[in-house]
């Protein structure tokens, strides 16, 4: 397979805040490639948004990446650059024209105290060397691109006189208003009706195909990633337990927490009335992190004390990677 | 957007009208009618009134008729200019009054202005860089704003410099200056003096502004377009003054609306303890030689002067807030 | 198995009681809690800490500087002050009164001093009272001022005026800020309407000039307790806008929320609702906008008595002691008169404080 546009390896972010220190992204480990979407998919606290905002290098504060190293292939093929450690204004130059981000909700994502056509142009002038007519110009064919009708009316509205669609249209052309090369979607459709959800969906994976995009797409929502992902990471209290193609892992799932998770799918297929298997208890706080494999207390597959004694290492290769005993790596000392 | 403003109008001359009631009902309190005031004190400094004398202003002033005739009358002569004679001074109120009413304004709007200058850069300051020391510190100085009343403020400092310098702070004017007529040298010389009674005045509001600011801005900050304008790449200033920055001005534009009125009132009261030549000694002078006339008219230009200050505010935070202009459209 | 405990504890508790547990975490407040109490303790216990009479002085012993007790007397407790000795002045021949440190004066507890009412008791017993003193003896915590007046005393009294105020005239605020509020929300459309615009004129005006020209209007001829609640009306007619649109706002977001609306399709009548599930799901809210419209209040009558134009001598307030300490010339003189501002802006402070830890406690996420 070809290298990957950006990998991320071993990301720590953590929260220092009055209570103590908070883990929120504890070793992550990532591949992103051209033309196919990474689904990353976790329950909610599992640190996926932190990830994101991460490799953004846009972490809130008090929260801040501790350790790990983001690399970046450049446009024109040379050597991957760890941007993690590139000093701040290096970073500002790889938001946007680089790896951009579309939000959950649409309506909060705008200031609503300006124009879109403003904080698109904002972009554009910002990155690329354009004159403000240019660039109000490729703005009305960014929104004519994601499908927004009546492009060179509606740049002149503000963002609460749309509709949700169509405001989650206009982040996607705000998003690539720099020809981005990977976009960070951050649970895109959460916010959004079944119908409208279908739509921005194609409209992602039309736009990946045109332009050879990289997507990383965060959800919580097993059916969009059997839809758009093509490779699968499953986190779990801020590390990747489980990662590989989307058909291994909804086959073939290796860690019981994926297998959970697919088992709280409804289908058509189950037998009328009977209950939706849910996940036994729910994710700890990330103060009182469990010792040993952080899923033990819900797991159903437990091996023995060694899970609660030690950490499970990655095991496989590449691209199919599982951190559980079940698959080995028990330490000696714990045999 | 038109609306906007004639309702404000409208309401401006509502409260106009009842100010002009209760300034009216204030010179009418005082037991028994005024000419009769009028002529014990004019009695009790040596002159006579005749008795006709006496039957011509109970004529003039319309009393004994209907409380509604005699406002009527009164009113009519206000909006004339004519707002009656001070008894205390025996001259027209107006000439009494004379640069005072300015001098009031000026201090007013000098201590709305030095609140914006103050509170907003604070205020920012604050949200941004939460829990740094800067950010505690500004947090004691606007406690301590907010607790101390400013006239005692003014008391405090009027002790410490006067123990420290061994300088009386107090006034507007050089001493020299006083008597002289306007001037550009007696302007510069009120531009000297004017600062300290400002930053007394401006202190309770800036600390109270900052807190709002500060508590808004810190929502504003934690909102996802703030993220997403990070994600675009924007200088860190730019995001926030930009963004968040903006959207917790509204906030903090219609609470300075309120400003002015609660300054207008603070003038009053920090100029008697610092001896500004502003209206507030007079009103409280005339007030205590129940010179009702004086009183009367100083309440009710201080209203009209705080009703316009109030409105301009609104105007100006209408501009600044595009929700506004877009509702009205 | 205390965690249960303590999730059952959370789950039945009542909105008050969530409230109560919130703020307690809150030091700052919990601080200013005490600070308070204790102020309405002096108020309540204020003639019994008077060591003299407050409206009684003795002018030759004008502007006392403030004199410490000292607690040992050759190494036993027995507390004692340094009486005050006439010094006849070499230039003016004036007779003034200096420290005389070669007389002791002994302090007794629970000695007898004026004569007070305490709730309906009439006694003549102080916490401090001197042993055999001569007439112009006396203990001057804080010294006296011009007529001689023991200003620690003065400042017990005064403090029983200033604080009571504050009470009288929040408690009207409150009623006409819950009324006009509640009906504000409640009727809504055209009674709103008039309502809020009212609210809106009535904060535009500039009270003080307003307060100055209504309280200069009073009788002379009224008795101290006639202009003290006079002075309390003035003060609350335009304070309780505050108030009023606190309870509108929360009463039309509770309007909305669920268990309201499940009270009405229960068929429960419309002052039941009220009454019995919005009001005390927002008392919190009211407590807090309360104690935060307090300070207020004792600023407003203490400038109004620091003009003159508020409570009038013999009545003591904060605002009267203050006055006191107006002009420049007299602070030079006699420096501690400003010592009366220490409790005023103590209480503000405590009260903004507890202000601000019971909103945040009522409202974690507001």
């Amino acid at each position: 397979m070809a290298e990957p546009i950006l990998s991320v390896r071993g990301l720590h972010t953590s929260f220092g805040g009055q209570e103590g220190l908070v883990r929120a992204v504890d070793g992550v480990d990532l591949d992103v490639f051209e033309g196919r979407t990474l689904g990353v998919v976790g329950e909610s606290g599992c640190g996926k948004s932190v990830t994101a905002r991460s490799i953004l290098g846009i972490v809130d504060r008090p929260g801040r990446v501790t350790a790990g190293q983001i690399w970046l292939r450049p446009a024109d093929g040379g050597t991957p650059v760890d941007i993690a450690a590139l000093p701040e204004a290096a970073k500002r130059k790889i938001r946007g024209p680089e790896i951009a981000l579309v939000f959950q909700e649409p309506m909060a994502s705008f200031s609503q105290h300006y124009t879109i056509g403003n904080q698109i142009t904002e972009a554009i002038l910002l990155h690329m060397e354009l004159d403000k007519q240019a660039a109000r110009t490729r703005a009305i064919q960014l929104l004519d691109m994601v499908g927004v009708p009546q492009p060179a009316r509606r740049i002149d509205e503000y963002p609460f006189q749309l509709s949700g669609g169509l405001r989650q249209r206009v982040m996607i052309a705000l998003a690539l208003a720099c020809d981005p090369r990977v976009l960070i979607a951050d649970e895109p459709t959460t916010a959004l009706d079944v119908t409208t959800q279908a739509q921005i969906l194609d409209l992602l994976r039309s736009l990946q195909q045109q332009r050879g995009l990289a997507i990383i797409l965060i959800t919580h929502d097993m059916g969009v990633i059997a839809e758009m992902a093509h490779d699968v990471a499953v986190m779990y209290l801020g590390r990747a337990v489980e990662t590989g193609p989307v058909d291994e892992i909804f086959n073939r799932p290796q860690h019981p927490y994926t297998r959970a998770l697919l088992r709280s799918i409804p289908t058509v297929m189950a037998t009328p009335r009977t209950r939706l298997p849910t996940i036994e208890g729910s994710i700890p706080h990330p103060f009182n992190r469990p010792r040993g494999c952080p899923y033990h207390p819900r797991c159903t597959e437990k091996l023995g004390p060694v899970c609660e004694t030690h950490e499970p290492p990655p095991i496989g290769t590449g691209d199919r990677q599982v951190r559980c005993f079940l698959h080995g790596g028990i330490p000696d000392d714990a045999r | 957007m038109i609306a906007f403003v004639v309702r404000r109008l409208v309401m401006g001359v509502f409260t106009i009208w009842l100010i002009s009631v209760v300034s009216f009902v204030i010179i009418q309190l005082p037991p028994g009618d005024f000419v009769d005031s009028y002529i014990a004190q004019l009695a009790a400094s040596g002159s006579v009134v005749s008795a006709s004398e006496a039957v011509s202003m109970r004529e003039l002033y319309g009393l004994g008729q209907p409380m509604y005739v005699q406002y009527g009358k009164w009113l009519s002569r206000v909006v004339t200019g004519d707002f009656g004679e001070s008894m205390m001074w025996r001259r027209p109120v107006t000439e009494v009054i004379g640069d005072r009413l300015w001098l009031t304004l000026v201090l007013s709007f000098a201590a709305l202005l030095l609140t914006w200058a103050l509170a907003l850069p604070i205020g920012i300051y604050s949200a941004v860089r939460q829990y740094s020391w800067g950010d505690y510190a500004f947090t004691l100085l606007g406690f301590i704003g907010i607790a101390v009343p400013n006239f005692l403020l003014a008391l405090i400092i009027m002790y410490f410099s006067f123990r420290l310098f061994g300088a009386n702070v107090g006034g507007l004017f050089s001493p020299a200056m006083q008597m002289e007529p306007w001037s550009l040298a007696k302007t510069w010389d009120l531009m000297k003096h004017l600062p300290l009674p400002a930053t007394i005045l401006a202190l309770a509001g800036t600390a109270q502004l900052i807190r709002i600011m500060r508590a808004n801005l810190l929502d504003e900050l934690r909102k996802p377009y703030v993220v997403t304008a990070r994600a675009r790449g924007l200088p860190e200033w730019r995001v926030i003054v930009k963004y968040p920055v903006r959207a917790a001005l509204n906030p903090f534009a219609s609470n300075l609306a309120y400003l002015f009125p609660y300054l207008v009132s603070g003038s009053i009261i920090i100029s008697i303890v610092l001896g500004l030549p502003t209206v507030g000694p007079l009103l409280v002078q005339a007030l205590v030689a129940q010179d009702m006339f004086l009183a009367g008219t100083i309440v009710l230009l201080l209203g009209v002067m705080t009703v316009i200050g109030t409105f301009i505010s609104d105007l100006v935070l209408m501009w600044v807030d595009p929700r506004i202009r877009h509702q009205m459209d | 198995m205390a965690k249960t405990n303590d999730a059952e504890r959370y789950a039945v508790a009542t909105q008050m009681q969530l409230t109560w547990w919130r703020f307690r975490r809150h030091k700052l407040a919990m601080v200013s809690l005490f600070i308070v109490a204790l102020f309405y303790l002096l108020a309540v216990g204020a003639d019994f800490l008077a060591v003299s009479d407050p409206h009684e002085g003795d002018a030759r012993t004008s502007y006392i500087a403030p004199q410490p007790i000292h607690l040992f007397d050759d190494g036993s407790f027995r507390p004692y002050i340094y009486g005050l000795k006439g010094v006849r002045d070499v230039k003016t021949f004036k007779l003034i009164y200096t420290v005389d440190t070669s007389r002791k004066v002994y302090l007794e507890f629970f000695g007898h001093g004026y004569r007070y009412s305490f709730f309906g008791f009439d006694t003549d017993r102080h916490l401090l009272t001197l042993r055999d003193p001569r007439v112009t003896d006396g203990i001057h915590l804080l010294g006296t001022d011009l007529l001689g007046r023991d200003l620690w005393s003065r400042l017990m009294v005064a403090s029983r005026v200033s604080l009571t105020i504050g009470l009288v005239g929040v408690s009207i605020s409150l009623v006409l800020g819950v009324l006009l509020g509640g009906i504000s929300a409640i009727r809504g459309g055209w009674v709103d309407n008039v309502i809020q615009r009212g609210i809106e004129v009535v904060r535009s005006l500039p009270t003080i000039p307003l307060w100055l020209g209504l309280a200069a209007a009073l009788p002379n001829d009224w008795s101290v307790t006639q202009i003290y609640f006079a002075i309390t009306i003035i003060i609350s007619l335009l304070a309780w806008t505050d108030l009023a649109r606190v309870v509108r706002g929360k009463f039309l977001s509770l309007r909305e929320e669920e268990f309201v609306m499940a009270a009405e399709l229960a068929g429960a009548s419309q002052t039941r609702i009220i009454f019995h599930h919005m009001l005390p799901s927002f008392a919190s809210h009211i407590i807090a906008a309360v104690s935060l419209a307090l300070p207020a209040m004792i600023i407003s009558e203490t400038s109004l008595s620091f003009l003159g134009l508020g409570l009038r001598p013999p009545a003591i307030s904060w605002g009267i002691l203050l006055q006191d300490a107006q002009n420049i010339q007299t602070l030079a003189l006699a420096p501690w008169l400003l010592l009366s501002a220490v409790p005023v802006i103590l209480v503000i402070l405590a009260f903004n404080f507890l202000g601000d830890g019971l909103r945040d406690a009522a409202d974690p996420y507001g």
